[in-house]
């Protein structure tokens, strides 16, 4: 069974929200981390880049396989989690610890559109 | 008809086979393919040759080539192959395998391409080298491609017009269809102008710069200043080098450059008209994950001994697809084992001797041409290793066929009016005196 | 340390690992070949210039193409050339708007990533339960600023591409062309050419089809052959730095006149013949998604019985590679295609006997039985090798890549 936690926000591509105001937290749930296996890098954007909701901001790597971050929300990252960028693993160890970009929101209604826990939970069938 | 030795089945083995699929005949194996499609009478292919005839019919083409000495380099220099590289290099562990996929399998093939990136960061003084690249052009190409990649939102690469000219078209080729604009940095006084490459950054919108470390003039480049200049204007500097000479000139690394790209033909592979020769590409860490190509990495088995792996293989096509940083799969890696052994063979003072050596053959050959009151010298304060150019007084196609006919390749008519020519250690002081007669005579 | 196709058996699906004959590599180094300089005038290289003549029109002759460029020096360097011929083709007719390029979903990752350094993007089409492209899922796709389609022919499963003739007429109605990726020729040597399928722009990998050494991943060579139509969009196309691999080349000549027009088509007969040979002998215990008579290769799912039980998981795909090198044979392509969880794409070849082929259909009917006897022996696979699994996900997240890093 995966970890999911009830604040938070889901979308159908396994990222989660943690909502501060107007800033949003976003990383990989713990169902994505598992189907993903030993994560070996986060590939991230760069402060000061502008993310839309819907469309790519990085990747996953493993061994044999890379999978695409679709960002929940647009604005602009104010910050990446730079920790990630030598240890990986604490994608594995810690999904909902490590988060990957934080972004300041230009549309915070299309949090709207998020899954909370309950519809996540029941997506991913578990 | 005789039977081939390469297809071992015997008619026996045909019947059994058929019969254990359940087919009467070889062409029901087709019966998928629609009719239409499946050739019908013979093949317009010459007739099957023995192995004897193969070997008659091939020495009969290789005595219509011309066995003349090399004085010309040009992007392919006739350095000295030592005897044992063909030798392992033609052993079938290493000629008969396939890329690496099975780790357990090839230790031998993984191992030497770890070797070779060692050795390619160490003579580019860069931290990171892939397992190789098709050729020195493609790989400057590569290197125009990822510098792009790298420097995001701008889209522009320049390039120093003193780059050899093959260099030059192949990066053109792959930037037209890759949709990226090229711009030039012209040279002066026979070499890449810092000011004129001043002036093109300015207009930010430079991803990458590509200049020569010799260049084909044969001159030995200054870039000082270069990196800060490109670096300033968040652009990455690539330097197209001969590895060979990085025994003893200044490194990319030393020049602050961001990529180093080339031939590895100068170590010690044959010159075979063109290829199979190996390009390399060496970066620094910060561009690692941009990077094309196979690379391998050390790490241990599950009894902690040192093995070495593929990796970092996220970047690559087989795994991303159109995302990948290159659609390159195959690569040379039979020719990085062949520059893996001239290099070992070497060590850091033969490859000095071998510059020491063709250097001191370029310069004396010279000193002797312009003797010859034939040729003006171009460029007579900038330095050289084992190339250079000379304007010819007089147009020069008579003389050439004259070097020709007396069993040398040399004086190669470039682009700007000149004749260029090259001196190896394999080429004797008696060469270079009895070129330099036919030169006087003429 | 190292396995090679002289060492044993190398059944590596789609990549074609025939017997390297050693003539070749004897006319390869001659001197005489080996000591011109690239840049010599064609009055110096008349023996070189009848090998790249001829080349040309043999493999011309054996594709059904009009003419080849000899530049390109491995198979993914082929492809980019030849979607610059396609791009050029429509270029030059003034059509700037076809930048789109339709790859199937069965397709070898080189052709998309071909595709996306040539500048265009790239459509892909789903393939059928049955392992064919989905003709109709293909018809929507064919807009206006569809370049072209690039396939393998057969597929990447080993499957002929049935649907050929009607892809081929639907594709050039559209204003597209025909990309042909050379990886699979081999079934079709002497059988049937790509030219004559409607196929406008192809390369080979003369280090497949053609019997040249993979040389543990190069060099290679990948000839592209282009129609009539498209002649004249080769000439502005420099993509290396000479005249290709020419080493590579001469080793192809010579497999080629050893071959002749009397032995060309035994090649992709005996080829086809062995693939289905042990694809037969071999599907009690693997499971076939697809029934019926493959090509040069053909891909199982994992196997029938895996021996999961309990607690215990069932041997996979990756299991049964690694214990393949135990009994001293190479392993199959693994997890490729990606249209089934545990491809086992097999390739043996017409080269190998039937005789080295029962010993390797006898071992993995052993692999499947000792799966569904004890799994576990082969999650621990290979026992016998050098070295034991290595820990690539370390090797990954803290890269050594070179001596230096290491001290």
């Amino acid at each position: 069974m995966s970890k999911i936690l009830d604040e938070l926000k889901y979308s159908e591509s396994h990222e989660w929200v943690k909502v501060e105001g107007n800033i949003a937290y976003v990383g990989v749930t713990d169902f994505a981390q598992k189907e993903m296996g030993d994560i070996t890098y986060v590939d991230m954007p760069e402060e000061g880049d502008d993310v839309l909701a819907g469309e790519e901001f990085g990747a996953l790597e493993s061994v044999k396989a890379s999978s695409e971050l679709i960002s929940p929300v647009s604005g602009t990252v104010v910050l990446v989690n730079a920790e990630l960028e030598d240890a990986p693993e604490k994608v594995n160890e810690d999904a909902y610890g490590a988060w990957i970009i934080k972004v300041e929101m230009s549309m915070p209604s299309e949090l709207d559109k998020l899954m909370d826990a309950a519809a996540y939970k029941k997506m991913i069938g578990e | 008809m005789a039977q081939l030795s390469y297809l071992p089945h015997t008619e026996a083995d045909i019947k059994a086979m058929l019969e254990r699929i359940g087919l009467g005949s070889l062409d029901e194996l087709y019966s998928d393919v629609h009719a239409q499609f499946l050739h019908k009478g013979p093949y317009a292919l010459p007739d099957a040759m023995s192995e004897q005839e193969i070997r008659e019919w091939f020495a009969s083409l290789e005595a219509k080539n011309a066995k003349l000495k090399v004085f010309v380099g040009a992007g392919a220099y006739d350095h000295y192959t030592p005897a044992v590289i063909p030798y392992l290099c033609s052993r079938s562990e290493f000629l008969t395998a396939y890329t690496p996929y099975q780790c357990e399998i090839s230790q031998g093939t993984l191992r030497y391409i770890f070797e070779y990136q060692s050795l390619i960061c160490e003579l580019t003084g860069l931290d990171v080298s892939n397992a190789s690249m098709y050729d020195g052009p493609t790989a400057a190409a590569e290197a125009m491609k990822m510098s792009i990649a790298c420097a995001r939102k701008k889209t522009r690469v320049l390039l120093s017009k003193a780059l050899l000219p093959h260099v030059i078209k192949v990066v053109e080729t792959y930037a037209k269809f890759h949709g990226v604009e090229i711009g030039y940095v012209p040279a002066t006084d026979g070499q890449t102008s810092l000011e004129a490459l001043k002036a093109e950054l300015a207009k930010d919108d430079v991803a990458g710069v590509i200049v020569p470390s010799i260049n084909r003039f044969g001159i030995i480049e200054d870039h000082t200043g270069f990196a800060d200049a490109v670096h300033e204007e968040k652009g990455v500097l690539i330097e197209y080098c001969d590895p060979s000479a990085l025994a003893v000139v200044k490194t990319p690394g030393e020049w602050g450059a961001d990529i180093a790209v080339g031939d590895g033909q100068p170590l010690g592979l044959p010159l075979c008209y063109g290829g199979p020769y190996v390009g390399f590409m060496a970066v620094k860490k910060e561009h690692m994950r941009k990077m094309p190509g196979r690379i391998v990495g050390q790490t241990v088995d599950k009894e902690g001994r040192r093995v070495f792996v593929l990796t970092l293989q996220a970047r690559e096509q087989h795994i991303k697809r159109e995302k990948a940083t290159s659609n390159i799969c195959s690569n040379e890696s039979l020719m990085a084992l062949w520059v893996t052994i001239y290099l070992s063979l070497m060590g850091p003072e033969g490859l000095k001797q071998v510059n020491k050596l063709s250097s001191d053959g370029a310069h004396y050959l010279k000193a002797e041409l312009l003797k010859t009151g034939k040729f003006e010298d171009v460029f007579p304060d900038k330095p050289f290793l084992k190339e250079f150019v000379l304007k010819p007084k007089a147009f020069p196609g008579q003389m050439q066929k004259k070097l020709e006919e007396a069993g040398f390749f040399a004086a190669l008519d470039t682009e700007e009016g000149y004749v260029s020519f090259c001196v190896t250690e394999k080429r004797t002081k008696a060469d270079i005196d009895a070129l330099v007669a036919i030169v006087k005579e003429g | 340390m190292n396995f090679g196709v002289d060492t044993g058996f190398y059944p590596l699906g789609s990549c074609t690992m025939k017997y390297n004959p050693k003539i070749n590599e004897e006319m390869a180094a001659l001197q005489g070949f080996a000591g011109l300089h690239p840049l010599m005038h064609a009055g110096l290289t008349k023996g070189a210039n009848v090998v790249y003549q001829e080349m040309n029109k043999a493999l011309a002759a054996i594709t059904g193409m009009y003419t080849f460029t000899l530049d390109p020096c491995a198979g993914a360097h082929g492809e980019l050339t030849g979607l610059m011929i396609m791009r050029t083709y429509h270029i030059k007719r003034g059509d700037l708007k076809r930048t789109k390029v339709i790859v199937p979903d069965s397709a070898h990752g080189t052709n998309p990533a071909s595709a996306a350094v040539c500048g265009l993007e790239v459509v892909e089409v789903k393939s059928l339960e049955n392992g064919r492209i989905d003709v109709e899922a293909l018809k929507p796709l064919l807009t206006d600023e569809v370049a072209g389609i690039m396939m393998t022919n057969p597929n990447t499963l080993g499957l002929f591409e049935t649907e050929i003739k009607t892809i081929a007429k639907l594709v050039h109605d559209a204003g597209g062309l025909l990309y042909y990726d050379g990886a699979n020729m081999n079934p079709l040597m002497g059988v049937v050419r790509p030219g004559d399928m409607g196929f406008d722009i192809m390369h080979l990998n003369l280090h497949k089809t053609f019997s040249t050494p993979h040389g543990g991943g190069g060099p290679g060579s990948g000839p592209v052959g282009v129609a009539k139509h498209l002649e004249d969009c080769i000439p502005d196309l420099r993509v290396s730095g000479f005249h290709g691999n020419f080493g590579v080349i001469l080793r192809a000549y010579a497999y080629i006149l050893a071959l002749g027009k009397q032995h060309l088509r035994k090649v992709g007969q005996y080829s086809v013949l062995s693939a289905n040979y042990i694809k037969e002998c071999l599907k009690d215990k693997y499971k076939l998604p697809i029934e019926g008579v493959c090509k040069h290769e053909f891909v199982f799912d994992g196997l029938i019985n895996d021996g999961a039980h309990d607690d215990v998981h069932g041997a996979t795909t990756l299991d049964v590679a690694k214990r393949l090198l135990d009994y001293g044979f190479h392993a199959p392509t693994i997890y490729f295609p990606l249209l089934f969880h545990q491809a086992l794409m097999i390739e043996p070849t017409e080269t190998e006997s039937k005789e080295t082929i029962d010993a390797f259909i006898e071992v993995m009917r052993k692999i499947a039985d000792e799966a569904a006897a004890d799994p576990q022996l082969l999650h621990d696979a290979p026992h016998c090798t050098p070295i034991s699994r290595p820990d690539e996900t370390t090797a990954a997240r803290n890269p050594i890549l070179k001596y230096q890093d290491t001290i």
